[in-house]
């Protein structure tokens, strides 16, 4: 066997794994995103959509967000415009968390209606200009 | 100003478009007064390009607020050099900074390049003409003007948002812009080189220090980047493999496999299809990441606001990748390999996966953060990808390139013997091996840690040796003292100990990246006087107690300030200070959200992290977070080594002659291209 062809086989193998790595990571790290109307809509057909990890992609309702920070809960409702979802967080949110921002909201619906959230990410709606990185 | 600023912008775009007219016409006709006129253009588009940036800095000095940008992202009560640094705070100034880089680039390319290369330089010149055209075309027809005026005059601009009130903002930014600007300029000799046909030794030197160049500006950026996320957003960490974070990742790892690989074309004469790739490829990288932060299609945290600016760069994208990899396949026979591969176990092997590895790293890493978008168009379902796909994927393949690290440089061009390969590796196995077990011992139970670190000892310890063989040589050979042998042993041959200088970065940057492993963290209602313990993974316990809260002004916002003392195992070691800031203008109306300051307290072996989340209701009783980050200074250090490295590797006056050059790699091979 010539060095190309040994070569080959070695490429092959990385080529493998990284294919093999990627296909698996998206198989077990992957997570639905929808909006609330899709969320409704997919929820109305399949009940498998309860208590799945996901994240749900909205504005945060003007006026609905209530804050404990002795218990460190956050209570507040997103919508697209068509559906509402309460949303309950225990944890810190982040700086830009606020009334009618648009969230991404990562966790699960449970059967209650209600989505318990693992994370709140948040950004600023009207003028968020971050670090030009690129 | 904003006059003198359009003015500007319209000559640049004029002369910038006869410059790429000029450079590819001259070129192909092989017109020198054509030639000659494209050269020219590049200088004069620098000039005027340089003209609009003054413009819009007086403007953002003078407080026109007329002007929407000055408006948008500047106060009068902004620190002076924040008001500096607002020229590209912003999309529209961000452009401008951008054509302006690329043309005071494209003018020391031209001005620096040696005369033998001469051929070259007018497709150089009308490349970098038309990308620079194409950027302020985007600002002229894109909506994307920066000397815009408003129909009335605020008396107050909004300020700059403060999460980019941070040293870091000054210098993170431009880094990163020089690091993915600088890319053009090899990318411009590469199309120069298949333009005129003229593929040999000659424009793989320029490329390669221009790719070297670039490389640098990115590799700091990066840090920099990684640094500013890390003392300013408040989340406890440095990379969060977010979708401008990978954008950025993308042309570093297509760029650092290109500068391995390049040694195997220069020594071997292989590898010349693939070098081009990579360089076309890094570039349209560069660019994919300008599309993608501008454009709003992948939800970034840091992301521009919408524009349909994103479509001009989707557009140019398309086209400058049909049109280069077009030309690279009309020239494909020319690239021929001078040599085969003779053994896999060989120098070029080992080369030849680092390359595989760092391109499998660059596509899973583009795969992740494209997959929402793909996803959506195969099954109509938007799935998404975070983190945990990201480290699941590249840990291993980060670790097999570590290894990679320190086989490379050992092994033998061409075919490695036996007792070659037990020469070099018996004392680096030996220290990886060694390593292992001192962690197992201490009780480091993390898989991935373990062999991080030990693999981390085990190229430690090669870098060490081929140190100390070359030191030891010189002190033989010429009695040179130990010192003076080691540091002409570098000076003489940058690039050889320059890479492993880098390598030593490298190393440090993953043994500190696995300390995140061990990371701990913990969030607390305290009144004054209470506290939380948190035990950090070398085993000795952190205490953080709650001493009260003071509020007060500063010059652009209202503070309120937590104190906390830290006691390690009982015994006082200093005060946290997390804040919580309140941005106002000049009338002290609120601008922007509250924002969280973060503190920390950098130690030799850990961080401590202290985030003020709130104060309840107007009391003394607070919310904190508390983390302790293993080895965070590690990260800084190592980034600070490869940036060293990466300055020796590009000193001028290095290596020179061929002969020099050969006996830099060490072996008798010849030069491809030397006579």
């Amino acid at each position: 066997m010539n060095a190309g062809t040994k070569f080959a086989i070695g490429a092959v193998l990385i080529v493998g794994s990284v294919g093999y790595l990627m296909a698996s990571g998206v198989k077990q790290t992957g997570q639905y995103y929808f909006t609330p109307s899709e969320l409704s809509q997919k929820i109305a057909v399949d009940r498998a959509f309860y208590n799945v990890g996901m994240k749900v992609g909205a504005r945060v309702v003007p006026g609905s967000v209530t804050r404990d920070l002795a218990t460190k809960t956050l209570r507040f409702q997103v919508t697209d415009g068509t559906v509402r979802y309460p949303v309950e967080f225990h944890g810190l949110p982040p700086d830009t968390f606020t009334d009618s921002v648009e969230v991404v909201v990562e966790g699960r619906l449970h059967p209650d209606g209600v989505i318990y959230a693992t994370d709140v990410l948040a950004k600023c709606g009207s003028r968020y200009e971050a670090v030009p990185k690129a | 100003m904003t006059v003198l600023g359009n003015l500007a912008l319209w000559t640049a775009f004029l002369v910038g478009g006869w410059g790429a007219l000029a450079g590819l016409v001259g070129g192909l006709r092989a017109r020198p007064d054509l030639q000659q006129s494209a050269r020219h253009a590049v200088f004069a588009m620098c000039g005027a390009l340089l003209v609009a940036v003054f413009s819009l800095e007086v403007a953002l000095f003078r407080h026109d607020f007329n002007v929407e940008y000055v408006a948008a992202y500047t106060s009068r009560n902004l620190p002076i050099f924040y008001t500096w640094s607002a020229l590209y705070a912003g999309q529209k100034g961000s452009l401008l900074f951008w054509a302006t880089v690329l043309s005071m680039f494209g003018s020391l390319a031209l001005a620096l390049t040696p005369r033998r290369q001469r051929e070259l330089l007018p497709y150089v010149a009308g490349v970098v003409s038309l990308v620079a055209a194409f950027f302020l075309s985007v600002m002229l027809f894109g909506g994307a003007n920066p000397f815009q005026r408003l129909p009335y005059t605020p008396l107050d601009g909004s300020g700059l948002n403060p999460q980019l009130q941070n040293p870091g903002m000054v210098f993170h930014p431009p880094m990163l812009y020089l690091g993915y600007i600088s890319i053009t300029i090899p990318f411009a000799f590469a199309m120069a080189a298949l333009l005129s046909k003229r593929l040999d030794t000659d424009w793989l030197v320029a490329i390669r220090k221009w790719t070297l160049l670039s490389w640098l500006f990115l590799s700091i950026g990066i840090c920099l980047g990684m640094w500013w996320a890390y003392v300013e957003l408040g989340w406890g960490g440095y990379w969060a493999w977010d979708p401008v974070e990978n954008a950025s990742l993308l042309p570093w790892l297509t760029m650092t496999a290109f500068l391995h690989s390049v040694m195997i074309q220069e020594k071997r004469g292989m590898l010349k299809k693939w070098n081009l790739a990579l360089i076309i490829g890094s570039w349209l990288l560069s660019i994919f990441g300008t599309f993608i932060t501008r454009s709003g299609v992948i939800s970034s945290v840091h992301s521009f606001t919408q524009s349909n600016v994103g479509y001009f760069f989707l557009f140019f994208l398309l086209v400058a990748g049909t049109a280069s990899f077009t030309l690279y396949a009309t020239r494909l026979p020319l690239l021929a390999a001078d040599t085969r591969l003779e053994s896999m176990v060989s120098r070029e092997a080992s080369f030849l996966f680092n390359n595989l590895l760092f391109v499998g790293i660059a596509f899973s890493v583009l795969w992740g953060t494209l997959f929402p978008i793909l996803s959506e168009l195969v099954q109509g379902t938007k799935v998404t990808v975070g983190p945990p796909f990201f480290n699941q994927v590249n840990i291993p393949l980060g670790l097999a390139l570590l290894g990679l690290t320190g086989i490379g440089p050992l092994i033998a061009w061409r075919r490695a013997s036996l007792p070659n390969l037990q020469r070099q590796f018996a004392v680096p196995v030996t220290a990886g091996v060694f390593t292992v077990l001192v962690l197992l011992l201490a009780g480091m139970r993390d898989g991935y840690a373990l062999v991080a670190i030990g693999l981390g000892g085990f190229v430690a310890a090669t870098i060490v040796q081929e140190f100390a063989r070359g030191t030891n040589a010189r002190h033989r050979q010429y009695g040179e003292p130990y010192p003076l042998a080691l540091g002409r042993l570098i000076a003489r041959n940058r690039r050889r100990y320059g890479g492993y200088i880098v390598h030593t970065g490298i190393v440090m940057l993953f043994v500190a990246f696995s300390g995140m492993a061990f990371k701990t963290e913990t969030e607390a209602t305290l009144r004054p006087g209470e506290s939380v313990s948190l035990r950090s993974p070398y085993g000795s316990t952190y205490t953080f107690t709650h001493l009260g809260i003071s509020q007060y002004d500063a010059l652009n916002r209202l503070v309120t300030a937590a104190a906390v003392e830290v006691r390690r195992d009982g015994k006082r070691i200093g005060m946290l200070n997390p804040e919580k800031r309140q941005h106002v203008d000049s009338f002290g109306r609120p601008t922007f959200q509250p924002s969280t300051e973060p503190s920390i307290m950098s130690l030799l072996r850990e961080d401590l992290y202290g985030v003020l989340g709130g104060v309840v209701n107007g009391t003394e009783q607070a919310v904190f977070r508390f983390t302790i980050n293993p080895l965070v200074w590690w990260v800084w250090y190592g980034g600070v080594i490869v940036a060293l490295g990466g300055l020796v590797v590009m000193w001028p006056g290095g290596g020179g002659s061929p002969a020099a050059r050969r006996s830099q790699a060490g072996y008798a091979v010849r030069l491809v291209g030397e006579k």
